[in-house]
């Protein structure tokens, strides 16, 4: 990849469309294997945008993952339109999850979402207001 | 152990296949919750669980998984059958339980770490 060219992607992601998920995640994935990117950064990168994608769709009335893919990293921006969230440090805690029974039954709603985003990229910022909604900033490094 | 011998000795269903029946299979990882997989499944690792809709297949494209198998009778949604074929995931049904598809894949030294 030559060092000055970046990738920027941008998803929409509807809520409550499940059939559709994971696509954008798989798209990402896809894109940075094909540029070279070492398979366990890649997953790393794919962890990260498959959680982000099942929040917005689980939990909120939409948003939008944009993918800014540099040489050296790949950065992910999540934003969605509400309603936020309360107590993102609660929300951070594993195995804590506001996720309705139907949602639980598919196996989501484990509480990990927010925690492996965390734990699988580099730098990670989360900001959130209620009713307005939640904002996040992932970084995962390529070496 | 392949996944074509694996196939073999548990008499799994094939309901989607795709290339890598060769692979070798040394490690499995069992959980019905996606972001449990997609945080502690070793990649090239074979899964059980007992869900059954299409974001079984976007998890295994996304965790590098070599084969899915749904136990305990659970039949896929079509549409994951579907997703499964155009991802190309091995996607395998058996009416056995969970427990005892591991503790056969075990058996068959397939390992949890």
């Amino acid at each position: 990849m030559n060092s000055r060219q970046v990738i920027n992607l941008e998803f929409q992601l509807k809520s409550g469309d499940f059939e559709f998920a994971g696509e954008a995640s798989s798209q990402i994935k896809r894109i940075v294997q094909q540029i070279g990117v070492k398979p366990e950064i890649a997953r790393r990168i794919a962890i990260c945008a498959y959680e982000a994608e099942m929040n917005v769709i689980i939990h909120s009335q939409g948003g939008i993952i944009r993918v800014e893919i540099l040489p050296e990293q790949t950065d992910l921006y999540v934003e969605d339109r509400g309603p936020g969230i309360d107590d993102v440090n609660l929300a951070m805690q594993e195995g804590y999850s506001t996720a309705p029974d139907h949602i639980r039954n598919m196996g989501f709603g484990a509480g990990m979402g927010l925690p492996n985003m965390a734990r699988c990229s580099d730098e990670f910022t989360i900001t959130s207001e209620v009713v307005v909604g939640t904002k996040i900033h992932m970084t995962i490094r390529h070496i | 152990m392949t996944i074509g011998e694996i196939i073999n000795k548990l008499s799994l269903n094939e309901v989607a296949t795709a290339t890598g029946l060769d692979k070798n299979i040394k490690k499995g990882y069992v959980s019905d919750l996606l972001s449990n997989v997609m945080a502690f499944a070793s990649a090239d690792s074979i899964w059980i669980t007992m869900q059954g809709h299409q974001n079984v297949v976007a998890v295994a494209v996304l965790a590098g998984l070599a084969a899915v198998i749904i136990a305990g009778g659970v039949k896929p949604e079509v549409e994951t059958v579907d997703k499964a074929v155009s991802e190309g995931v091995i996607l395998l049904t058996t009416n056995l339980s969970s427990f005892e598809v591991v503790g056969r894949l075990y058996e068959l030294d397939v390992r949890g770490e």
